[in-house]
């Protein structure tokens, strides 16, 4: 085998744009698919994740619900759940609002709230555990110094949960960079489907793959950095130690 | 909404029957093969060779940060160059879609399950391994008699997670084509165009068999930790 770099430097198919163009142009729609699904995970999976500790039955059985359904579906079913089941069982004038979004648009919006969602599963699974992992005092001073319920979570219990669960969110977060390629599977053409393809019309898959393994590797290093620096940044000395 | 016809999927059950028990055959095969490469990845990692344990962490960071689909992408390419090489044969040679899918997730899912391994073995209290080191046990009989044990024991409930997730993530072989239970589902509801019912009663079975298994390892997780706080 021997690498021939310069195939990234010709043109593809695609009129005007090189095979390294090709794959830029799929990071540049993983990266964004990965970072709006995140933000839409991050909202929904804190929201789930605080109601299944609050001190209502029927909200803790509703988060407990939720997270069931959406960890024991494969992302790829629920995917296709969202793309090609979802607007069928709507009413037709929903649906075909929903099928009026053509390709790119359509597969990716389907994808980020399918990976969204999904991910939210696992986040709310987290913060559910951050926030019953602090001393049950931390709660009962917040509501004894007079804070209602939400100001307790707003003020102290939040806080501490958020720090601690930086390390398993650090590992979420690499992870929906990876499974942001389940979306090729509906026509999303991200890194992984644009390294496919230009394996497919050159045939030089060590370069192909390997280029998208070694963004893909570039991006699991830049997300690590990031989140160490967040949480080096959020530190709160003694805190968190003293708690343990 | 549209006419729903649910006769289409009683006429299809043998043949997603089939794909099922092909998934499920993967999900055990890969569990099988991926803890005890698995194991021997952690070994390795954990070794006072440090060469060794560099290969070993650059292999499982390598699969733990590419996407699985890249995997088996990558793996279903080069398992036929690997064969010609060994062979000697001078064009890559076939071994067939399942027999790749096997080692494909044998490869993939050893990196993840040596991360829980290695987990697992570091939890062992220190002074076990000395014990046994004073008792005048090799290394081998050490790790065989000692510490794997006692690391297995405590690690079976995350095994058996990780093996829901494999079992899940099988549905990605639908990328390559090939006819596990949402493969099998997804080419018979493509024949008969009916996709809303053989998607949603994909994700029903998916659902039933998760559930069912992430509870039983709730419930084998809670008597584990019952046992040890006796102990």
């Amino acid at each position: 085998m021997s690498l021939d770099l310069n195939i990234f430097f010709e043109a593809s198919p695609d009129p005007g744009v090189t095979y390294a163009g090709m794959l830029l142009s799929g990071l540049a729609w993983t990266v964004a698919l990965a970072l709006l699904a995140w933000v839409l995970a991050l909202i929904v999976g804190t929201a789930v994740g605080v109601a299944r500790t609050l001190p209502f039955k029927w909200l803790v059985m509703l988060g407990n619900a939720y997270v069931e359904v959406f960890r024991n579906i494969p992302l790829l079913v629920q995917l296709f759940l969202w793309y090609f089941v979802l607007p069928e069982i709507l009413p037709a004038a929903i649906g075909n609002w929903i099928k009026s979004f053509d390709a790119p648009w359509g597969p990716f919006f389907t994808a980020l709230v399918g990976l969204g969602l999904f991910t939210s599963a696992r986040i709310a699974e987290q913060v559910r555990a951050g926030i019953n992992s602090l001393a049950k005092g931390q709660r009962n001073a917040g509501l004894a110094v007079g804070m209602t319920l939400g100001q307790t979570y707003r003020y102290v219990l939040l806080p501490m949960a958020a720090r601690r669960i930086i390390p398993p969110l650090t590992s979420e977060f690499m992870t929906i960079f990876k499974n942001s390629s389940v979306a090729l599977t509906i026509g999303v053409i991200e890194l992984t489907a644009q390294a496919q393809q230009m394996n497919e019309f050159t045939f030089r898959t060590y370069e192909a793959l390997g280029a998208a393994t070694v963004i893909y590797i570039i991006v699991a290093l830049t997300v690590n950095q990031l989140m160490a620096l967040i949480e080096r940044k959020s530190y709160i000395p003694g805190l968190i130690k003293q708690e343990r | 909404m549209m006419n729903l016809d649910y006769s289409v999927l009683l006429r299809a059950l043998p043949y997603l029957g089939e794909g099922l028990l092909f998934s499920l055959q993967i999900t055990l095969v890969a569990m099988a093969g991926g803890i005890v490469f698995g194991t021997l990845l952690a070994l390795a990692r954990l070794s006072r060779y440090k060469k060794l344990a560099t290969v070993a962490a650059g292999y499982v960071n390598l699969m733990r940060s590419i996407p699985l689909i890249l995997a088996i992408f990558w793996i279903f390419f080069l398992i036929p160059e690997i064969v010609a090489w060994l062979i000697g044969a001078d064009h890559p040679v076939q071994i067939g879609t399942t027999r790749t899918a096997f080692i494909a997730f044998t490869l993939f899912e050893a990196a993840y399950f040596c991360e829980v391994i290695r987990a697992g073995i570091l939890a062992v209290p220190r002074g076990q391994e000395g014990a046994g080191q004073a008792l005048g046990f090799t290394y081998a009989q050490n790790m065989r008699y000692v510490v794997l044990p006692q690391a297995f024991r405590a690690m079976i409930p995350v095994l058996l997670t990780q093996t829901i997730i494999l079992f899940q993530d099988t549905s990605l072989l639908y990328v390559i084509s090939a006819t596990d239970f949402l493969g099998a589902a997804s080419k018979v509801a493509q024949r008969d165009g009916r996709l809303v019912e053989f998607y949603t009663f994909a994700a029903l079975v998916y659902f039933a068999i998760c559930f069912t298994l992430s509870k039983v390892v709730k419930r084998y997780q809670a008597r584990l930790n019952k046992n040890v706080a006796h102990a």
